[in-house]
């Protein structure tokens, strides 16, 4: 398969484009809701037409109501997000837990996928427990009781977390806190009781929580997949948000570089442009370079993921490292060559340094993916 | 689809039966490949073997027209056959400049007489041929060139020197830029060809820090170069004083050839081979190489799927004309950093210069030579300038 857009494709990405970039804009979406100090961290009608447009079920089959589309569809709108630095629960409601509610029983998809497709309920996923990424160790435990599960035990970095309708928990139902087996997916309802949330703001506003399970008792049809065989779910989720945080980065890196591409072509000092300046130049012919192979690698990762080849786990590792490498090049590019307004809160460029901080951390950094390619190499 | 798939199983059956088991093995050097020429040896009876096999069936050149030498295959077929060979891991039957640089400027701005001579030629691997671009007070600046070719009515008498010129002591033919009108600099340059055996034409190598001496010094002392070699077949390729336009066009052949867009995998994932190799001599990587590696190797898996991309996207003419100067900038700063760490991991034992155990100080000259990548063929700064003013439209540059 060619390693662009084929026809359909390109018109998605036409409509995602137009779409994002009027309704998910900056001014409209991130800063509104940002200085409201909204709880929630998103817009809830954004999220509806997002719904309208058919976005928020395009991992879901079309047998279940969805669009029955692709990672590299997802990622077509993922990169339309990053570029307008949208705050949605996309990622994480229709990517990460859409894939995950996918290897639901028939009875799991006709409670939640309808709710999830329409838009009506968000999803949030609870798998990190420390401040690093770390899915290998699950310590959240459920224990059986009568029919259903309790649950205890405690998650990090749950995006949107407060906010959310369900969240998908991973946690430990039999085996040692390091086993790849016992691991069991729940879907857990917000208003689960014994379950709290330490709501925080991140640096790029998004609203994330530390959340603890207190013996929350959870009915047995709680359980997404198979009781102790949730690694494997759990490893779909994981590949599907990193090619989907990879896209939505090529997105924030393309943003930037944008925007500092402009600012050279319209700042002058020393009586001339500042683009002409051979320093500048040559900086930012680099970007370009790194941020055209972090597109072209993620591509790459997301057809593999489709056609669901072997390869796809580690050039999903590659893209997610890759990627992390050159958005945090073309925003640390941006504020310095913008000079004095790019420390500015007013100026966008450092919205783009914020939040590209907070996606390289989600689902495993820079170094946390060079180091998987290099295991999964073999060294 | 279906021819395809015929045509890859017939591919598969004649390279099973033509290519000899010696001829499945890296070429280990330059001097390992067979290079054609009027000097030309073969190496050994296999590497004769398999090139009359691919001459015969117009495979040293698969995607020439037949007419020239080549066996008319289409992209999709040529294709088919470069799979199929390197599944094997065939050697190229002829490897020359003429195939991947004359060749190319031929095809695109040649005369029909200049084809059938010289393609065919290079082709049968007739004629070796050299590239006389670069001049001792012109590198980057290319199109400030000296070496003048003073109108002498029915031919040109040629003075001055070129350098680098890869291999100009082995070849038979030279395709050289000339100046042949004073007043205009970008438009008084000729695409010259002619014979290095003429009166006036001396050679001299230049030894390099890798102890090799692939690129000579060329001069010319007043040569002759008639303008017409027959009927429709001029010295000059292009037209008189237009030579800047074809070496622009070669230029991107050449960059896209340096970057090992065109195939290769010498940009790939070297961690565990380096890991392997330590193992076999007792050694281990240590945790910090071990990061840069798996670095590394990130940039090198996701260049070999821009180089995917960028061919894809060629193919059905979506790529930025100027692509090819980014492929060569980061491809060849990517080697060069891949030898960085391959001496590293290989430690005092990639500092021999000429054991046998290394194959004559392989590690240590292939090291050094990587440090021309990213000067040969336009250095890395000048690609970040065409992609600052071609592909991001930057003022002034």
């Amino acid at each position: 398969m060619p390693l662009y857009h084929n026809d359909d494709q390109a018109m998605l990405a036409d409509t995602a484009r137009g779409f994002m970039a009027e309704e998910g804009n900056i001014t409209k979406q991130l800063r509104h809701w940002r200085d409201r100090n909204c709880k929630d961290g998103f817009g809830h009608g954004l999220w509806k037409q997002m719904a309208e447009m058919g976005f928020t079920g395009m991992l879901v089959g079309e047998d279940d109501g969805g669009l029955g589309m692709g990672h590299v569809e997802a990622g077509i709108v993922l990169e339309e997000i990053g570029r307008n630095l949208t705050p949605s629960p996309f990622l994480t409601s229709s990517v990460l837990a859409a894939t995950a509610l996918n290897h639901g029983s028939a009875d799991v998809k006709g409670r939640y996928l309808p709710g999830l497709i329409a838009g009506d309920s968000v999803f949030a996923v609870a798998i990190d427990e420390t401040a690093k990424h770390r899915p290998s160790r699950i310590t959240t435990r459920a224990e059986r009781s009568g029919n259903g599960f309790r649950l205890s035990g405690s998650k990090s970095f749950v995006v949107y977390g407060g906010s959310a309708d369900m969240i998908v928990v991973a946690a430990r139902t039999a085996g040692a806190d390091d086993d790849d087996d016992g691991i069991t997916l729940f879907a857990v309802p917000k208003d689960a009781s014994g379950m709290s949330h330490d709501a925080v703001r991140l640096v790029d506003s998004s609203m994330a929580t530390h959340t603890k399970f207190d013996n929350v008792e959870l009915d047995g049809d709680a359980v997404i997949g198979e009781v102790d065989g949730g690694r494997e779910v759990l490893n779909a989720m994981l590949l599907a948000g990193r090619v989907g945080a990879a896209a939505e980065g090529v997105g924030v890196a393309s943003g930037a570089m944008d925007m500092t591409v402009d600012y050279l072509k319209q700042r002058k000092q020393f009586g001339r442009l500042i683009g002409e300046f051979q320093a500048l130049q040559h900086r930012a012919s680099h970007l370009y370079s790194e941020v055209e192979i972090a597109r072209a690698v993620t591509i790459k990762a997301q057809q593999l993921l489709d056609a669901g080849a072997e390869s796809a786990d580690l050039m999903t590792s590659v893209a997610k490292a890759k990627v992390a490498k050159a958005a945090r090049l073309a925003v640390q590019e941006g504020v310095q060559m913008h000079g004095g307004i790019g420390m500015t809160d007013e100026y966008d460029i450092g919205l783009y340094m914020k939040r590209d901080r907070a996606l390289a951390e989600f689902l495993g950094d820079a170094y946390f993916h060079a180091n998987r390619v290099a295991e999964l190499s073999g060294y | 689809m279906a021819d395809l798939e015929t045509f890859r199983s017939e591919t598969r059956a004649w390279l099973e039966a033509n290519c000899p088991a010696e001829m499945r093995e890296p070429v280990r050097d330059e001097d390992d490949a067979y290079w054609g020429g009027r000097r030309a040896k073969f190496k050994n009876d296999a590497q004769k073997a398999w090139f009359e096999a691919c001459l015969a069936k117009g495979y040293t050149v698969p995607a020439w027209p037949q007419a020239y030498g080549g066996a008319g295959l289409n992209p999709a077929e040529a294709k088919v056959l470069r799979e199929e060979m390197s599944r094997i891991n065939a050697r190229p039957p002829l490897s020359s400049f003429g195939i991947w640089m004359l060749g190319p400027a031929l095809l695109h701005f040649g005369t029909e007489g200049q084809k059938q001579r010289f393609l065919n030629e290079i082709a049968r691997g007739e004629i070796r041929w050299c590239q006389g671009y670069s001049e001792p007070g012109s590198g980057s600046d290319l199109v400030s060139l000296q070496t003048f070719g003073e109108d002498k009515g029915d031919s040109w008498v040629v003075n001055g020197q070129k350098i680098w010129t890869s291999y100009a002591d082995h070849a038979d033919w030279i395709f050289c830029l000339v100046r042949t009108d004073k007043a205009d600099k970008y438009q008084g340059i000729t695409f010259m060809l002619f014979d290095m055996a003429s009166e006036g034409v001396s050679t001299k190598p230049i030894l390099l820090i890798s102890g090799n001496s692939p690129f000579c010094e060329t001069f010319f002392d007043n040569v002759s170069v008639p303008k017409s070699y027959g009927d429709d077949c001029p010295a000059y390729v292009g037209q008189i004083n237009r030579g800047w336009d074809v070496a622009k066009y070669l230029l991107g052949h050449e960059r896209e050839m340096i970057s090992g867009a065109g195939g290769g995998d010498r940009t790939a994932a070297i961690g565990a081979a380096m890991k392997r190799a330590a193992a076999r001599t007792g050694d281990d990587i240590d945790p910090v190489l071990r990061a840069e590696l798996a670095m590394f190797d990130v940039d090198a898996l996701a260049y070999t799927a821009m180089g995917e991309k960028f061919l894809d996207e060629i193919k059905v003419g979506k790529a930025h004309p100027a692509q090819p100067n980014m492929m060569k900038y980061v491809g060849t700063e990517l080697n060069k950093r891949r030898h960085e760490l391959m001496m590293a991991a290989g430690g005092s034992r990639s500092l021999e210069w000429d054991s046998e155990e290394t194959g004559g100080g392989k590690p240590s000259r292939g090291w050094l030579r990587t440090k021309a990548n990213s000067i040969e063929g336009g250095t890395s700064e000048v690609m970040l300038n065409v992609i600052a003013k071609r592909i991001l439209d930057l003022p002034g540059a």
